[in-house]
Parts: C-alpha cells; sequence; structure tokens
C-alpha cells in the first residue's frame, strides 16, 4: 500500500472520528435556519462548541462579515443554503483543524487587489474536509494555505473571469502537504487548479475548463499525482513547472488551442512518469524544456498541432508505446543531437515494412520532419504547409538526413496502434 | 463566339481522353472517400492530387487539342469571324469541358458515397478551385500555342510553367524567407504566396481546415487574415486578376499574330 493509500484510511478515520463523534453525548446539534431559534451563522459559530454539528437550513444568508471558524466544526448545508459575501470579504476562513464544511452555495466574493478573497480560505489546518459545495462568481473559489491533509471534493467552482490580472484560482493549494483534490468541476477562473509548493498530493477525477490561463498550473511541487483529470479549452492548457518525481496517469488534454497554448507545458520537471494520457487537438501536444528522466509511456497523441516539441535541453527522457496519430507534425526540435529515447511508438506517417511479422517495423522511422524543424526555426514558412516542393524536400530529407537530428529515430516503430493488453 | 464554343466542347466531350480525367478524378476521389473516415483528410488528400495534377493537365491537354486542331483554326480565321471569337471560343470550350469533367469525377462518388459531401463547404471550396485552376491553366496553354509554332517548343514551355508554379515556386519562397529571417516577414510571405494561383488555392483550404498547427503565433495571423473581408477581397481579386492574365495575353497575341 502507498503513502496515498495510507493517507486515504487516515482521512477515512478522521471522517469517522468527526461523524461518529457529532451523534456522541457530548457534542450537539445546532440548527442555523432563516425560522429557526438561532438565525445567523456568525451567532451559531459563536455558540458552538468544539465537535459540535452546524446544520445550516435552506435559505440565503447574507453575513455582514467573513466567518471565521476557530473549533473544529462540522458545518452543512441542508438543503439549498446559500451564503452571499459582504462587501469586500470572503465568506468562510477556516483556522482550525478538523473541519468540515460541505454542502453550500457560496456567492459573489468581489475581486480584490490587496487581499486574497476566497469563498473558502483554510490556512494552517489538518484534516479538514470541503465537499459538495457550489462557488459561483468569487473571486478566489477555495484558497488553502500552509496546510495538511485534507480533502477537496466534489466542488463545482464557477467564476466569471474576463481579464487575467483581475481574475483569480478557482482551486489554489499554497504550502501544503498530503491533500486530496478530488471529482471537482472548475472552469471560468483564472488558472482552475493552482499548486505552489504542495508534496505527496493526489488530485484527481476533476474537469477543468475554459480557463483563462492553465487548466492546471503547479511549480514547486514534488511526489504528486495527478489521474484521470480532464483539461480543456483553456487559455494555455496545462503548466508544470519546478518539480519532481511527478506522476500523471490517464488525463484528458483537449483543445487548448492559441499561440501560446499547450497540452501538458513540461518545464524543468525531474523524474516524472506521464502513463496512458490522451493529447487531442491542442496546438502543441506537450511542451518540453528542461525535462529531464520523464518516462512517456502509452499516451495517445491525435490531431495536435506538434504533437511533442522537445527542447534540446530535455534530455534523457523516454517515449514508448504511444500513438501518434494525425498530428500535422509529430515531432519537431531544435536540436542538432537528441538525447532521448524513442521506442516501440505507433506513428500513423510510419511506412516501412515488417517482413518477419513481428509487429515492428524492418526500418527505422525519423519522426522529425525537416518543414517541421523549417518551422520551428522560421515561423513563417507555414504557410507552405502541404505544398508540393515540402513534401519534397521532407521526403529527401527522410532519405538522407542533414538537417535533423540523425540520432533521433524510433528503431522498432510498432506496425499497429499501441492498445493496452 | 458561341458556334466556335458549342463545336469546341462538343468535340471535347466526345473525346475519349476527357472521358477518362472524369473517370480519374471519380476513382480518385471514391477510394478517398471510401477509404479514409475523417473528411480533413479527404480534402487534403485530393487537395495535393488537385494542386499538382489540374494545372499539368489543363496545360498540356489544352496544348494538344490546340495544336491539333491548328488546321482547321487557320480555315476558320479565313472565315469572316473575328479573331477573338474564334480564340475565346476555343479557350471557353476546352475549360469548360474540363471543369465539366472535373465537376463530374468530384461530384459522382460524393453522391453515391457520401451525400452529406454535396453540402461540405470544404468539398465545394476545392471543386471551384480546381475549376478556376483549369480555367487559368487553359487559358495559358491556349496562349502558349499562339505564341509558339513549334509543338515542342510550346510543351516545353507548358511544362516550365507548369512546374515553376507548382513547385519551385515554393521553393523560391522558402529561399526568400529564409534569407529575410532577420525581418518581419508576415506580410511578405502573404504577398509572395498571392502571387501564384496554386498556391493561392492551397492556402485558402488550408486555412479552413482548421489545423492545430496553425493555432500558433504566426499560424493565427494568417488565419486571421484569411478570415477577414479584407483578406477574402484581396483572394478574389487575386484569383480574377489570375483569370484575366492569360485572356488578356492571349487576346493580344492573337491580334497581333500573323498567321
Amino acid at each position: 500500500m502507498g503513502a496515498m493509500g495510507r493517507t486515504m484510511i487516515r482521512y477515512l478515520v478522521i471522517i469517522i472520528i468527526v461523524v461518529g463523534g457529532s451523534v456522541t453525548a457530548n457534542a450537539r446539534e445546532l440548527v442555523v435556519g432563516l425560522s429557526s431559534a438561532v438565525t445567523s451563522l456568525s451567532s451559531a459559530l459563536k455558540m458552538a462548541k468544539p465537535y459540535d454539528t452546524l446544520c445550516v437550513n435552506a435559505g440565503t444568508y447574507h453575513p455582514d462579515s467573513t466567518l471565521i471558524i476557530t473549533k473544529p466544526l462540522y458545518i452543512f448545508g441542508n438543503g439549498n443554503a446559500q451564503i452571499e459575501a459582504a462587501q469586500n470579504q470572503g465568506i468562510f476562513e477556516i483556522r482550525s483543524d478538523s473541519v468540515t464544511i460541505a454542502g453550500f452555495t457560496l456567492q459573489n466574493v468581489p475581486k480584490n487587489y490587496l487581499k486574497d478573497l476566497a469563498a473558502i480560505w483554510v490556512d494552517y489546518s489538518q484534516h479538514f474536509y470541503i465537499g459538495n459545495n457550489t462557488i459561483n462568481n468569487c473571486f478566489f473559489g477555495i484558497f488553502i494555505t500552509k496546510s495538511k491533509n485534507g480533502i477537496v471534493e466534489n466542488n463545482t467552482v464557477k467564476g466569471q473571469a474576463i481579464h487575467e490580472h483581475s481574475s483569480a484560482n478557482a482551486i489554489h493549494l499554497w504550502y501544503c502537504q498530503k491533500m486530496v483534490v478530488k471529482n471537482n468541476w472548475v472552469r471560468h477562473h483564472r488558472d482552475g487548479i493552482y499548486l505552489e509548493f504542495v508534496d505527496s498530493s493526489n488530485i484527481e477525477n476533476n474537469i477543468s475548463e475554459q480557463n483563462l490561463r492553465y487548466g492546471l498550473h503547479f511549480m514547486f511541487s514534488n511526489y504528486d499525482a495527478y489521474q484521470q483529470n480532464t483539461f480543456s479549452n483553456n487559455g494555455a492548457g496545462v503548466a508544470v513547472m519546478f518539480s519532481k518525481f511527478i506522476q500523471m496517469h490517464r488525463n484528458n488534454f483537449n483543445a487548448n488551442w492559441g499561440d501560446a497554448a499547450y497540452g501538458l507545458l513540461l518545464k524543468e520537471i525531474y523524474d516524472g512518469e506521464i502513463t496512458g494520457n490522451t493529447f487531442q487537438k491542442n496546438t502543441v501536444g506537450i511542451f518540453a524544456e528542461g525535462a529531464n528522466r520523464i518516462h512517456l509511456r502509452q499516451n495517445d497523441f491525435i490531431a495536435n498541432g506538434w504533437a511533442l516539441k522537445i527542447r534540446g535541453s530535455a534530455m534523457n527522457n523516454e517515449f514508448c508505446y504511444n500513438n501518434f496519430i494525425g498530428n500535422s507534425f509529430d515531432l519537431a526540435t531544435d536540436a542538432r543531437t537528441d538525447y532521448n529515447s524513442y521506442h516501440h511508438n505507433y506513428w500513423e506517417e510510419y511506412s516501412g515494412y515488417d517482413l518477419n511479422k513481428d509487429g515492428l517495423g524492418d526500418v527505422p522511422h525519423r519522426p522529425v520532419k525537416l518543414f517541421a524543424y523549417l518551422v520551428s526555426k522560421l515561423d513563417e514558412s507555414i504557410l507552405l504547409m502541404r505544398s508540393s516542393f515540402i513534401e519534397l524536400l521532407n521526403f529527401a530529407e527522410k532519405v538522407a538526413p542533414s538537417v535533423t537530428p540523425t540520432s533521433l529515430m524510433d528503431k522498432t516503430p510498432l506496425m499497429k496502434m499501441y492498445r493496452p493488453a | 463566339m458561341l458556334k466556335v464554343f458549342k463545336y469546341s466542347f462538343l468535340d471535347l466531350m466526345r473525346n475519349r481522353w476527357t472521358i477518362a480525367y472524369a473517370l480519374f478524378f471519380a476513382l480518385c476521389s471514391a477510394g478517398l472517400l471510401y477509404l479514409s473516415g475523417d473528411g480533413n483528410k479527404v480534402i487534403v488528400s485530393a487537395m495535393n492530387i488537385v494542386l499538382l495534377l489540374v494545372p499539368l493537365v489543363s496545360v498540356i491537354y489544352g496544348q494538344m487539342y490546340l495544336y491539333q486542331v491548328r488546321e482547321y483554326v487557320e480555315l476558320l480565321l479565313a472565315q469572316p469571324i473575328s479573331r477573338k471569337a474564334i480564340f475565346m471560343g476555343y479557350y471557353l470550350g476546352i475549360s469548360t469541358a474540363l471543369s465539366l469533367s472535373l465537376l463530374v469525377g468530384f461530384m459522382l462518388p460524393a453522391l453515391l458515397l457520401q451525400p452529406s459531401y454535396l453540402l461540405n463547404t470544404n468539398w465545394l471550396l476545392l471543386i471551384v478551385i480546381a475549376v478556376v485552376l483549369t480555367f487559368i491553366f487553359t487559358g495559358l496553354a491556349c496562349w502558349l500555342v499562339l505564341k509558339y509554332d513549334n509543338r515542342l517548343k510550346g510543351f516545353g514551355a507548358g511544362l516550365f510553367i507548369w512546374l515553376l508554379l507548382a513547385v519551385l515556386y515554393d521553393g523560391a519562397i522558402l529561399v526568400i524567407l529564409l534569407l529575410l529571417e532577420d525581418y518581419p516577414l508576415e506580410k511578405l510571405a502573404l504577398v509572395l504566396s498571392m502571387l501564384n494561383p496554386i498556391d493561392m488555392g492551397r492556402m485558402l483550404l488550408i486555412f479552413q481546415l482548421d489545423y492545430s498547427a496553425l493555432m500558433g503565433y504566426t499560424g493565427a495571423v494568417f488565419s486571421h487574415f484569411f478570415g477577414t473581408r479584407l483578406g477574402g477581397f484581396i483572394l478574389t481579386f487575386g484569383f480574377g486578376v489570375w483569370l484575366s492574365f492569360p485572356i488578356v495575353l492571349l487576346l493580344s497575341k492573337a491580334r497581333k499574330k500573323d498567321f
């Protein structure tokens, strides 16, 4: 069992304790409602003792300031409980361990250039759970700083970002550890999910789309896993920078189009695994700069402008069992000598044969076309795409490479598309 | 003019080579439509065939036909018909016949195999481009026939023009772009490719086919250009100039030539 499994069990235990604690004699349940004894959230927070449950009935609440939670509490919305942000304030601020906030609709946190106002801000906390909330039109959605062992699950965060400089991120994690961000749907913010200095965390099954900048943006975050997420139609796709030991499995990177858009941007990334992902219709599938010792396996690159753009600074990476289908360019590089290894990939453009029927082409495949090299040198030559002259040049270069790196080839190209057994 | 047009058109439609031409395109497009599922790929493959073959066939076929009927043309010249009427009639007859076989070649398989293509704007655009290229290069063929009495010279010049516009021109653009690498080249590149009808057709189609690679910075600039009204106007103007250019050459040659 991995570290991830252990943390999961730990969370489960915590949740059982929190939920179980609420029904034991020493914890009370307070009902907050527009027609109940307690009508305001802030007075309920004052009355509550640690480990109490606050049950907030349906209705729209207008707290006059940020709701600061300083003791372990289980707070959940019962029915359609809406909370509108006060003027120039966030909504929840969690400053205690073991807090649960679930089932709310949080709305209209204003933008602020001095303070990071968020619908939910978690600071220096552990063992918190934020689940099933709907967050509309807020500056930051969920903002978590210096915290550990928290779960952010099943939230829908929808912003109305128009300009990058006046918008913020849907889920923002800063200096966190062992976090789980799961099954969230985030859109129309600046970055969908933003992580900085976040270690040993699991980002799973989220949908991040139509964000102005990155669907997922993380820096200085090590030992994290990203699984089964979908990133589509984001301004610049997904950026992964300055991180080590990253696992990216079975994610979808779709339709990230634009002059600076990448399905996945790898910058200064070491020792990662990128497996089973699908890159479809991006301007650039993967752009790698200073990415080292990464294993890219079993990914599908379909109908991208450039499936891979590899700078000379990316070394010792392994590309195998990937499918390259219908891309304008499979691989572009500016390097004269390439230090990555390519083997057992399926290249749709491969034109070799397989005499001994072992499923591997007998002639090596050179994925870098002369034209791809030309375009990377000289943007304007894209105008000559599909021209007969260019096809001639490509053919000549394929037969006798002079400009493209001679060492860069797949000596064992697959004859048929790779499908995991 | 109509009489000459009608005569040459009907003569050509009965010719087995015209039928073979239509059949060739019908087979090509049927094969592409049948084998390839993805719409864009069919159009790109068909485009490659069209951009290479249509100019070549138009030039060579036009020249062959006109050299063949040369004596008959001289007979016609002795009649009270204007030179303009005779040569325009032949020019229109040949290009209409070739265009018609193109239309049949592209429309019939689409109709039978994938009727949705009949309304696909890119497919229709490809056919329009093919027809325009047919007219341009048939015009050049007529002019060359008048210019060179020697068949070998005529065919040589025709082949050279085709090779120049279809293949070598792009190489020249590339060399120019590489030489001027240090300058902003977007406009120059556009202008240079606008001077060649084959390039114009290729770009017009490529930028319709939303290639992801074209969404890079420079590609986006070009895409934007082709999307605007100004771009459309310039393209139409360019094709217009290219359509009238061979006719002007042909008519001035026909007026002056001493038969």
